[in-house]
């Protein structure tokens, strides 16, 4: 086992596209990192260089104390998991896993009893004779998984490995991974589009967008104090809503002005994100966690200057809880990195965000308690938690903190 | 078994075996496929039943039916013909052990030639260009294909390449000991083309991430060959391999234009004595006769082709 180094990394193709610039990473020894991003963000090139796939173009990796630039892919001592778990068609699960093992020229008794733990541990052993073709989408998964954790190496490395998955298999698989991983205390790099594999399985996360290392945290800092705009709309689930605010100063506090409505930001917010005063009379975008907001009918003590008002569009019930999508008169954010997430999500909804900074209304979801009794078409009255608001800088992206971490301009 | 009847499937009775098409189509059925099974019948079942009658036949040198003769023209094919099989001498010579050797030599040449361009030309950046120049002489007819060989092998060095190139004046298609080998490579340049470009899309076809899988596994390039490409070209290599065999075992014509059997019948074929029994003998039965071992040959190979092709898909 051992560490993974990125120093300034930088992959450019021979058709002149960047995939991965100044990539700078050190993965601890042992440690879960997931790499996350939308499509095209570079993550799996960078996981690729690190296998030996990609040159690399600029920059150092390291796997322990190794430089492996120009160490050729069968000795840099990694296993990989393939997306398409890449397994061998004409080889039974067995020799599939043992594959590695018998290029080592291992003594046949060993593979065999090694082989036979690893099916143990992944609860391979009534298929150890099938060949692929005849396993399921899960099953083969674990194989792919099986000729990775056979072989002990430095590190694993796994890109994308649950995408091809229905989405139950993929809930329990991520736990299985995760476990396995602690098991066997591996340095792991993981590879992933989906930021909710990203916050349960990862030490820490890092955030790519467009080749560019944007934050690497551990999940809940990650959540807490994402350090732009991409980051805190990319982490979570529901997103972030992200709308565009005008911070004024009102009875002595700052408030921010979202359309016709006014938000009061109380003494904690200012407290946590001293650099706020310097936006006052400017544009900033106002990030909202849905879990911030609740149906102002169920908060006994919501005063008027901390709640918004909006129509009713959607109700998701939940059981625990209620998805409420509701259209609130104030225009979103709408910058280069909001257009980013939203094309990642789809072409429609990047034009439907177009549509609504041209009608000056956003769609605003919410969580609510599942006791709430909003109804679709109705007008209503949420609570907002303003303690938990983020702030970032409009023309750069940054979050606003303090005088020193984030937005200075 | 559960004693509860399970209804059948809609429109069709339970427990009555399907249909024949001509009983659940009647006539018009028939007659929708009865332009194929004429062409078929004519220019395939008849000419075939007709053979057949043929070999067990005496015929006039007009290839008219004479007189039955029972098997013997097989007798004598097998027992008196020196030029189709002479077991007198040994290893056993004549037409049917010299067509052995072609159908071994050549094919195992061409499919590994084959074999190895493909997989060369993989790693090179002119692949399409290099692929293209071997496959052009597939597009060469193979009377084409034998003059200019004639011409590479022509003794005189003024004429012929092959003399030219090794300074020497040997008559290549003259001499017992070098004309089958020298049309063996004269048609596996013709055909090495073929084994390239069937071999060539089938390692195409094997995804990028599995030899990625094998390298990151710690395979080296000979053992990625050897245990992952080599292995997922079984398919593809034994279709060849059949389509190879088929081919020489009927091969006529590079022999007809090159040597034509000569020198003394060193470089005859199962196919070429066909042709001379029947239209240089006038001995139209025995030429059926000949032809009759051949599709006794073909048959089981191409049996075990269409058997392959229905029970196995490729696999990547």
């Amino acid at each position: 086992m051992a560490a993974v180094t990125f120093s300034d990394v930088s992959k450019t193709f021979p058709d002149g596209t960047t995939a991965v610039s100044d990539l700078d990473l050190e993965t601890e020894d042992g440690e879960f990192m997931v790499f996350v991003g939308p499509s095209g963000c570079g993550k799996t090139t960078a996981l690729r260089m690190v296998a030996g796939l990609e040159e690399i173009s600029g920059g150092e990796i390291r796997i322990g104390d190794r430089v492996v630039n120009e160490v050729s892919p069968k000795d840099r001592d990694v296993a990989m998991v393939f997306q398409t778990y890449a397994l061998y068609p004409h080889l039974t699960v067995y020799d599939n896993i043992a594959f590695s093992l018998k290029l080592r020229k291992e003594k046949k008794e060993h593979i065999d009893k090694r082989v036979r733990e690893a099916a143990r541990t992944l609860g391979l052993e009534p298929f150890l004779d099938r060949k692929p073709r005849a396993l399921s989408g899960g099953q083969r998964q674990r194989v792919a998984m099986g000729r990775a954790i056979v072989r002990e190496p430095q590190a694993f490395l796994m890109d994308e490995p649950l995408s091809n998955l229905d989405a139950k298999l993929r809930v329990q698989m991520r736990a299985e991974i995760s476990r396995l991983q602690r098991t066997l205390g591996v340095t792991t790099i993981y590879v992933t589009h989906d930021q909710v594999e990203a916050m349960t399985m990862g030490d820490r996360v890092a955030v790519m967008r467009k080749g560019e290392l944007q934050q690497v945290a551990p999940p809940q800092e990650l959540y807490d104090h994402p350090l732009n705009l991409f980051v805190g709309g990319f982490i979570g689930s529901p997103a972030m809503n992200l709308l565009e605010a005008t911070l004024e100063r009102s009875n002595g506090g700052l408030s921010a002005a979202l359309g016709d409505q006014r938000l009061s930001l109380g003494e904690e917010a200012l407290a946590a994100r001293p650099a706020l005063k310097r936006y006052e009379g400017q544009k900033v975008v106002l990030g909202l966690r849905p879990e911030h907001l609740e149906d102002a009918a169920l908060v006994t003590d919501a005063p008027a200057d901390k709640r918004l008002q909006g129509e009713i569009e959607l109700t998701e019930a939940l059981g625990s809880e209620l998805m409420v999508h509701l259209k609130v008169a104030a225009p979103p954010a709408v910058t280069e990195e909001v257009k980013e997430l939203a094309a990642d999500i789809g072409a429609d909804v990047a034009a439907e965000l177009e549509e609504a900074k041209g009608e000056q209304q956003t769609t605003v979801v919410g969580r609510f308690s599942a006791e709430s009794n909003v109804k679709e078409g109705e007008t209503t009255e949420v609570a907002v938690d303003t303690r938990a608001l983020h702030f970032f800088d409009v023309e750069s992206g940054l979050g606003i903190y303090d005088e020193t971490k984030g937005a200075t301009r | 078994m559960s004693s509860q009847p399970v209804p059948g499937p809609v429109g069709r009775p339970r427990g009555r075996a399907l249909p024949s098409i001509f009983k659940k189509q009647g006539w018009q059925g028939l007659l929708f496929i009865s332009p194929a099974l004429l062409l078929l019948g004519l220019l395939v079942v008849y000419p075939m039943v007709r053979t057949i009658m043929l070999s067990f036949a005496d015929t006039r040198a007009n290839l008219k039916f004479r007189r039955w003769v029972g098997f013997d023209n097989f007798e004598r094919l097998f027992t008196r013909d020196r030029g189709f099989f002479d077991h007198d001498t040994f290893p056993p010579e004549g037409a049917l052990v010299n067509n052995l050797r072609w159908v071994v030599v050549y094919s195992v040449v061409s499919i590994g030639l084959g074999l190895l361009i493909a997989v060369l030309a993989a790693r090179v950046r002119y692949e399409s260009i290099l692929k293209a120049i071997i496959f052009i002489p597939m597009a060469i007819s193979a009377t084409a294909v034998a003059i200019i060989w004639k011409f590479v092998y022509d003794p005189d060095p003024k004429i012929g390449s092959l003399n030219a190139v090794l300074n020497t004046d040997l008559s290549w298609l003259g001499r017992t000991d070098t004309v089958n080998y020298a049309l063996i490579f004269a048609y596996v340049w013709a055909s090495t083309g073929f084994a390239m470009v069937v071999l060539s899309a089938a390692l195409k076809g094997i995804p990028e991430e599995i030899i990625e899988a094998a390298r990151t596994d710690g395979a080296n390039e000979w053992a990625i060959f050897r245990r992952i490409q080599f292995p997922l070209l079984s398919l593809p290599l034994a279709v060849v391999t059949v389509w190879l065999v088929i081919n020489v075992i009927k091969l006529f014509d590079i022999i007809f234009v090159m040597t034509g059997g000569g020198p003394g019948g060193a470089s005859e074929v199962i196919a070429f004595t066909m042709y001379d029994e029947t239209f240089g003998n006038g001995e139209g039965g025995y030429g059926a006769t000949i032809a009759v071992v051949m599709l006794i040959m073909i048959i089981p190979l191409m049996i075990w082709n269409i058997s392959r092709f229905r029970s196995e898909r490729v696999v990547t």
